[in-house]
């Protein structure tokens, strides 16, 4: 275990490693310095000195280190657009992005685990099988698309008029099919409770949450199809072992053999890829914070890149590849420990 | 397959490859779906009423003008028009073609970056393997999305935007086909983990045969099916990308729009009503991307029943 934990820890190390050597290679191709801070009238030699000054004469590896030096201390430059750290940018933005998060993983968890489950117990009734057409359906949609329909929907409202309006049952089904709108689809809405830090969540008033309802289900609609079939597989798996046979045989009710035995070892590979996918929402959060103008790091990287905000974008890369990296980890070593089988790779059984 | 000879079509014709696919619905409207989809692509140029990319024959005052069927719309625009004027018909002909062209050219991409690693790796094996299959795991979890759009971002960066949309088909084929070859690699290699150990492989070591002969002549043909599986879904997976590349403006231009940039350009004017310009690319695109991935399941069924069975 020890030898395991670190291993893990240690490429973890590398890993960040080699992000802060891509972020400073990105930092040094892109864009000089020098023209961010003098104008045109500065002549060559002055220049030169100021060069010499800022150290950006030094050998590459004398940058690198003082770049790296100064990321472990918690600098990471000044922001060119925002004028101020760029740590704190991030700071002000991460709430944001991290209720989102919050918010479809909440989503996935309750409406997968159940649909996944009831898919595997029964897999010929004609619900599991329109949630499974469903689900293959969903994961060919992008999310972004989904964001837009959940808008047309439900923000702008749809008005239908296919059917005679002057019978009953026409007016009926194009009321049936039509929708109110009204959803707000724009940013974070402006009564946010201030939590502690910069931390301003939208949790605890119903303007809040009424901005986070449509955001949530866009970026837990590409998630939901892969957890549905990945609980549904697993589950079928586990109803096929010895042990749940013997359940059987011994006479134990359906649910507990279901929900007691056969879930739990469901659920230990759900661990996994749950956690890693969870970083992959990290992804797609820029895409949904795109459609949504949710004021989150994914848009704030989006403008950065056409602000041409260098720093911004290497602090952005440095704590997301941050997040990933402890993500990962993290779920490694539970895994783990949940999972003592789990050997080293290259180690012999 | 066209060139075959006779015989080879018969063989064709008693494979079980075609005996499921004559018995399974969902394949065979998939196929037709998607060969009509690739069909109108290709011959867009003839196909198309009108050319989106000559700016002479665009008029703005044909603007979002709403498809057929709705008031205010015009016979000569089936699908309506977008925010410039563009037919939206023939925009989206031409979009489809963009599309499955980066969707290709990406899926090349990664299947040779993959097969050359994910061989390498699985036969080499040692320190070779370990260092391939590192890079391949820290590259998946940070999700291929997330590869792509920081490799984008930095390319857009660094080219400018106008140089940026000049090359900016070649640049996507490139982004996404780097971002995702991991998930080709790790096919091959698990492959051919299984395939060194059989015993022709010790025949041809035997034989002295070189190393690159028998990595390429021998045991690649025999991972081939997986191969094939992995690349019908990731074709699917490169479409999606370029769509949500070109959505976050780093992907095709507005003037030579893939099925993302259109569904960009119309989602500034949906609050105006005009719905048709995002939803109507926005269907095609998910048509398009779902009878691939159909196809895919399908594929993996029949070549691979060993996976089937749980």
């Amino acid at each position: 275990m020890l030898a395991f934990l670190v291993q893990r820890i240690s490429q973890a190390f590398l890993v960040m490693f080699v992000i802060s050597v891509i972020a400073f290679a990105i930092q040094d191709g892109l864009g000089d310095p020098l023209q961010e801070m003098v104008g045109m009238s500065v002549s060559q030699e002055e220049r030169e000195a100021i060069r010499e000054e800022l150290g950006l004469n030094d050998p590459m590896v004398v940058q690198y280190l003082r770049f790296a030096g100064n990321a472990l201390q918690g600098d990471l430059g000044n922001s060119y657009f925002y004028s101020k750290p760029t740590l704190e940018v991030i700071a002000e933005h991460l709430p944001g992005t991290l209720e989102l998060v919050i918010g479809a993983s909440l989503i996935i968890v309750f409406l997968s685990v159940p649909i996944g489950v009831y898919a595997a117990i029964r897999p010929q009734a004609w619900l599991s099988k329109f949630f499974m057409g469903v689900s293959t359906v969903g994961i060919s949609i992008p999310v972004f698309l989904t964001a837009i329909v959940l808008i047309q929907l439900f923000s702008i409202g749809v008005t239908v008029s296919w059917f005679p309006s002057d019978t009953g049952w026409g007016q009926w089904l194009n009321d049936f099919f039509s929708t109110e709108g009204g959803l707000p689809s724009y940013g974070r809405g402006d009564d946010l409770i201030h939590l502690f830090g910069t931390w301003e969540s939208g949790f605890f008033s119903s303007g809040g949450l009424m901005h986070l309802v449509l955001p949530s289900v866009s970026l837990a609609s590409i998630m939901l199809p892969l957890f549905i079939r990945l609980i549904r597989a697993e589950m079928m798996e586990v109803l096929q072992s010895d042990y749940v046979r013997y359940a059987r045989a011994k006479g134990l009710s359906a649910g507990r053999i279901n929900f007691l035995h056969a879930l739990k070892n469901t659920m230990l590979p759900v661990i996994t890829v749950g956690g890693v996918q969870i970083g992959i929402m990290v992804a797609y959060t820029i895409l949904t914070e795109t459609v949504f103008q949710w004021p989150g790091v994914g848009l704030m990287f989006l403008e950065a890149i056409t602000r041409s905000d260098i720093p911004l974008i290497v602090a952005y890369l440095m704590v997301v590849g941050l997040i990933f990296v402890v993500t990962n980890t993290l779920v490694d070593l539970i895994y783990g420990l949940v999972n003592p089988t789990v050997k080293l790779t290259g180690k012999k059984a | 397959m066209t060139t075959a000879t006779v015989s080879r079509w018969d063989r064709f014709r008693e494979s079980f490859f075609w005996y499921s696919f004559k018995r399974d619905k969902v394949a065979i409207v998939s196929f037709s779906v998607l060969l009509l989809m690739v069909l109108a692509a290709v011959f867009a140029p003839l196909l198309a009423p009108a050319d989106p990319y000559d700016l002479a024959q665009i008029n703005i005052m044909n603007s979002e003008l709403p498809p057929v069927g709705m008031s205010g719309a015009d016979p000569a625009f089936p699908l309506g028009t977008d925010a410039q004027g563009r037919d939206l018909l023939s925009t989206i002909l031409y979009g489809t073609r963009v599309s499955l062209m980066i969707g290709f050219g990406a899926v090349v991409l990664q299947a040779f970056l993959g097969i050359l690693f994910g061989l390498m790796a699985g036969y080499l094996g040692g320190k070779v393997d370990a260092v391939l299959m590192r890079i391949a795991d820290v590259q998946l979890s940070f999700s291929t999305l997330m590869v792509a759009i920081i490799v984008g971002a930095v390319f857009k960066a660094s080219f400018g935007n106008l140089m940026f949309g000049e090359i900016a088909i070649y640049m996507l084929i490139f982004i996404i086909g780097v971002a995702e070859w991991p998930q080709i690699a790790r096919t091959v290699r698990a492959s051919v983990l299984a395939e060194k150990k059989k015993e022709y492989v010790d025949a041809a070591k035997v034989m002295g045969f070189g190393t690159r002969r028998i990595m390429f002549r021998h045991i690649l043909p025999n991972t081939l099916s997986p191969i094939f599986v992995i690349a019908t879904v990731q074709i699917a997976n490169a479409i999606i990308s370029e769509a949500a590349l070109s959505f976050l403006g780093l992907g095709m231009p507005e003037t030579q729009p893939s099925l993302g940039s259109l569904i960009k350009s119309g989602f500034d004017y949906i609050q105006s009503g005009s719905w048709w310009i995002t939803l109507i690319p926005g269907l095609v695109l998910v048509v398009l991307v779902l009878v691939i991935n159909l196809l895919g399941d399908w594929l993996r069924d029949v070549m691979n029943p060993r996976l089937y069975k749980g």
